[in-house]
């Protein structure tokens, strides 16, 4: 019974609490309501002046304004690029009727292309239906002249003016400053197409496009009055744009033109690199092109004649270029044999213009026919003696010769802060097994780590490997990763921030002995009663250390002449020259490949001759300059 | 003997054949009526939100045929039948939240669809429901009101499904469920010193729940602190919104004359933010009428919550009914500015919307209760 009693109280009670919290939830259900009503009381009523002129009659339309991108100079503050006003037609899809009318109506009058229709339909629909689309860039006066005539007739169609980028400079370092250009499919899907509304380019490539984030600067907004129509009335307010930060490159500007003027003419690349702090002073790949043509938006027959040149003017062989280092690694193997101790700089050879390797009677050539006689470490190195390598590289054996190599930076990308970087190839018996299929191909061959004593065969560099190992030879082991940048700018606050060296862990050869040896060699190979650049050293008055290579690209039977005449053009030798001065300080350290251009003495040599030329000519100026910009800062 | 004396007596009146259908039915005629009239006043509204787009119009009525049909189908079950199946729903919905996890479709960066072959669908929209009657199922067999023990067992129910479909991410029905959750707990007669607490805790969840957010979602939080920081994208929806609205003023610019609507100013608006539209075109008037009858269906389904005959039907009744008033106002809140953009929709106008069905499938658990209330009872 007193149990019954209690579940029934509980039940009354139970029943008694949920109605009160039904009530409860009535009442706050009534008052949010009630809220809500004062809310839109607010709104329409207390406001509703405000609002309706918002929405009635004039009406105001919120735009992007597109920030000014940052600036790029080189190191002594020459401008590489700017921005530049210019005028660019707009379409606002969701104020012109029908697009793709309006776009065939504006083909029709001549102010675009028909070969772009279907790229800028796509730009139309990819856009949000509220933001401007650019048609078309850089109108000349002539143009904007004719639209402003028709321009009744194309309502959510206006002429802006803009800045747009400018190469002052033209082709001139255009493989490391890189490129804008109308942003595309691709280059919507790595960005937030928020921040870009109003932006109509996007760096492509190099400097450009690695600092994209920096320089591209914050977008601001406008509310603007616009008439029926959409056409732009009056400004109210908004929010200033932030603009892109300047960047300043390591690049010398004398230096670079110096450097693509001793290219001109050929296929081909130098890098000049500071090896004090791994600054990179030039990088010229030719045959180069003028970015400005991106940005003018020019033709797709114009775009395709350039990417179906044969000669690839848009390829960046300085960074992105594969070729067998050729001789001029073997500074590096006379290092490593010295370092292993498997030689010292007085072993003596008998060069007799062949090399073969014992129970084989192959014949591993000589470049020199009739021999170099005795030769030793540094008058091999000095003559470019093949057959002392050969011999030295079987000493050693491929596996020591990736390791060392390896120190140097050839077989993985040195990490330079613009993209488009080849990693390059150091075979090791390893690598051999893992890149073949096939069992028989997978075995490394005592023939190949011949070859490999005179850089040929598997291994390939690109120019910027060279240059950056031929850097760590002229700082004597210690090693700075390449840069392109310099410092960066906030141009609001004129706030610099250095982009400091980054020294890497340094080549563990200690003893000094062995440095001088090589370098000594080097100095020969310019100095030296036999070198093989004796040319390039004439008339200097200070003293450089250099290696030729000619590396054959065109295999030429045991017993054959060669004869470059006779040979197609394409099918002729690379000619390559790494070479580093002053000797006792060094400053600069270069390395030349010429495509097809015969030996590495003929027509490398002279080319970087002609880059140190420039770099000591003008080194004084240089000096001053530089200590100018640190002051002003 | 006399009760069926009386009832042919009523059948003998006009309206006597449409009551007697609807009792047949298990149908509650006031609430269908309201609920009949806001779907009306929907159509009305996409017409003009639509651009006078007949054919959406049409395809909106096909998928309120649909639902009304759910509707009536749910309402046939006894209330004691559904307090049965309540765990298996419960458990099935959670398998398939787990579904969806695993190999669910993926739609605008979300992970919500179950596709199973035949028929594709949403899990969390079965969830709705499951939830509150699972909830309702447990406190049914316990004291109430619910004591610690009891708390912990329902806030793991609510947690688990409210974390699974925060995760696709569709923050807006986990708040919607985690909600449901919360109201069923709150009318079973938590103390108001446990509601303070979770309040609490809830708040000091905040941060994590904020880690846990993806990019968008933030930005929609940040964007309601204050749309002016990103008028060009998320808040470009609210700014649009509120002109609409704001202009309206009393009386409304008429049907199918919204500028901002009508020359797309107003982005969502035959979606999200359709409730701009009718306040553009029909001004607070509109607007009030439609929160009246709002509130009428809200009102109705507390009544047949006080009136139901035992704990497990009233705590759904009321759960159902008062979840309805969280979508009306969370919707009708972002829209004129005073919440945060969440993909809610403006139940039973926005267009599209599967959550239709579900909706009308609650109010048919509502009539069904309602019906069987008497027939019980005695």
């Amino acid at each position: 019974m007193s149990l019954r009693t209690i579940l029934l109280k509980d039940h009354w009670r139970e029943q008694q609490v949920f109605t009160g919290r039904l009530l409860l939830a009535g009442i706050i259900t009534f008052v949010l309501t009630l809220f809500l009503v004062a809310r839109l009381f607010f709104l329409q009523v207390v406001n509703y002046d405000y609002f309706q002129e918002l929405s009635h009659g004039n009406r105001v339309r919120i735009e992007a304004v597109p920030p000014t991108r940052g600036l790029i100079f080189d190191r002594n503050g020459v401008l590489l690029a700017e921005n530049l006003p210019a005028y660019q037609l707009e379409l606002i899809p969701e104020q012109v009727g029908d697009p793709e009318e309006t776009v065939r109506a504006l083909v029709a009058q001549g102010l675009l292309k028909n070969d772009d229709f279907a790229a800028i339909m796509q730009q139309i629909a990819k856009r949000r239906h509220f933001d401007p689309v650019a048609v078309r860039y850089r109108l000349s006066d002539e143009e904007v002249a004719r639209f402003a005539v028709q321009r009744p007739h194309f309502p959510g169609v206006d002429i802006r003016a803009r800045l747009a980028r400018h190469y002052p400079v033209g082709p001139l370092a255009v493989h490391a400053v890189g490129y804008v250009g109308a942003i595309d499919q691709s280059d919507l899907r790595r960005i937030d197409g928020k921040s870009y509304s109003g932006t109509t380019h996007i760096g492509k490539i190099g400097v450009e496009r690695a600092f994209e984030d920096r320089l591209h600067g914050k977008v601001g907004h406008q509310q603007v009055v616009v008439n029926a129509q959409g056409r732009s009335l009056q400004t109210i307010e908004g929010i200033h744009p932030s603009p892109g930060n300047d960047v300043f490159l390591t690049l010398d500007t004398r230096l670079q033109k110096a450097a693509e003027l001793a290219l001109d003419g050929h296929r081909g690349a130098a890098v000049a690199i500071d090896p004090r702090d791994g600054g990179i002073l030039a990088l010229a790949s030719a045959p180069a092109y003028d970015p400005n043509l991106f940005g003018e938006g020019f033709t797709r027959r114009q775009f395709n004649e350039l990417s179906s040149d044969s000669d690839e003017p848009l390829f960046n062989r300085a960074l992105g270029g594969h070729y067998s280092p050729g001789s001029t690694i073997k500074p590096i193997l006379a290092l490593a044999a010295l370092h292993y101790s498997i030689r010292n700089q007085y072993d003596e050879l008998l060069c007799p213009g062949y090399y073969t390797l014992p129970g084989d009677d192959h014949r591993y050539r000589d470049w020199k026919k009739e021999g170099h006689g005795e030769v030793n470490l540094i008058s091999a190195i000095e003559q470019s003696c093949d057959v002392y390598f050969y011999d030295l590289a079987i000493e050693l054996g491929i596996d020591r010769i990736h390791q060392f190599m390896s120190l140097f930076g050839f077989g993985n990308a040195t990490g330079i802060d613009i993209l488009g970087e080849k990693p390059g190839l150091m075979p090791s018996r390893d690598w051999k097994r893992r890149s073949f299929s096939e069992r028989a191909e997978q075995v490394w061959f005592p023939g190949e780590t011949v070859i490999s004593g005179i850089g040929q065969g598997f291994m390939l560099a690109t120019p910027l490997q060279l240059a950056h190992a031929t850097s760590i030879l002229a700082a004597r082991g210690k090693r700075f990763q390449p840069r392109l940048i310099s410092a960066i700018r906030d141009p609001m606050t004129s706030e610099l921030v250095m982009n400091p060296p980054v020294e890497l862990e340094p080549v563990p050869v200690t003893n000094p002995e062995y440095w001088k040896t090589i370098i000594d060699g080097m100095v020969d190979v310019v100095h030296g009663e036999h070198g093989t650049a004796i040319g390039a050293g004439l008339g200097l008055d200070y003293r450089m250390a250099g290696k030729t290579g000619t590396v054959q690209i065109f295999s030429i039977g045991q017993e054959d002449e060669y004869d470059a005449e006779e040979v197609q053009e394409r099918l002729r030798h690379h000619a390559m020259f790494i070479a580093f001065a002053p000797l006792e300080q060094p400053e600069l350290a270069v390395a030349v490949i010429i495509e097809n251009a015969g030996s590495g003495a003929a027509a490398a040599a002279p080319a970087a001759r002609a880059i140190f030329d420039a770099w000591f000519a003008g080194r004084d100026e240089a000096v001053i300059a530089t200590s100018n910009t640190s002051q002003s800062q | 003997m006399i009760f069926a004396e009386s009832e042919d007596f009523r059948d003998k009146r006009p309206l006597g054949i449409v009551a007697r259908a609807l009792r047949r039915l298990h149908l509650d005629g006031p609430l269908l009526l309201a609920l009949i009239v806001v779907a009306s006043v929907g159509m009305l509204i996409l017409y003009s939100a639509s651009g006078q787009d007949l054919g959406i119009v049409l395809k909106q009525s096909l998928r309120f045929g649909i639902s009304v049909l759910a509707l009536v189908l749910v309402a046939q079950i006894p209330p004691h039948f559904l307090r049965l199946m309540a765990p298996w729903i419960y458990l099935t919905a959670l398998l398939l939240l787990f579904g969806v996890m695993i190999g669910g479709d993926v739609g605008k960066g979300a992970q919500r669809w179950l596709d199973l072959g035949f028929i594709r669908f949403q899990p969390s929209e079965i969830m709705k429901l499951s939830l509150p009657l699972m909830a309702a199922w447990y406190l049914h067999q316990q004291q109430l009101p619910p004591g610690p023990k009891s708390l912990v067992v329902v806030a793991v129910l609510v947690l688990v499904p409210t974390v699974l479909v925060g995760m696709q991410p569709d923050l807006g029905t986990a708040l919607l469920i985690a909600a449901s959750g919360f109201i069923v707990i709150l009318i079973a007669g938590m103390s108001f010193k446990m509601i303070a607490i979770m309040v609490v805790l809830g708040l000091s969840m905040a941060p994590v729940l904020w880690t846990l957010m993806k990019d968008y979602q933030r930005n929609r939080v940040l964007t309601f602190l204050n749309p002016e920081t990103d008028p060009l994208g998320a808040g470009y929806h609210i700014i649009q919104s509120k002109i609409a609205i704001g202009s309206g003023g009393v009386f409304g610019k008429g049907w199918n004359n919204g500028t901002q609507a009508q020359l797309e100013f107003l982005p969502e608006r035959s979606t999200d933010f359709i409730f701009a539209v009718l306040g553009e075109e029909f001004g607070l008037i509109g607007m009030v009428v439609l929160l009246s009858i709002y509130v009428f269906i809200i009102a109705r389904g507390l009544l047949i919550s006080a009136q139901a005959r035992n704990t497990f039907s009233r705590l759904l009744a009321g759960a159902i009914s008062l979840t309805f008033f969280v979508y009306v106002f969370v919707n009708a809140g972002m829209v004129s500015g005073l919440l945060p953009v969440v993909g809610v929709p403006l139940p039973l106008v926005s267009y599209g919307g599967t959550s239709m069905v579900t909706l009308m499938a609650g109010f048919g658990i509502l009539m069904s209760i309602q019906t069987n209330r008497k027939l019980l009872s005695t």
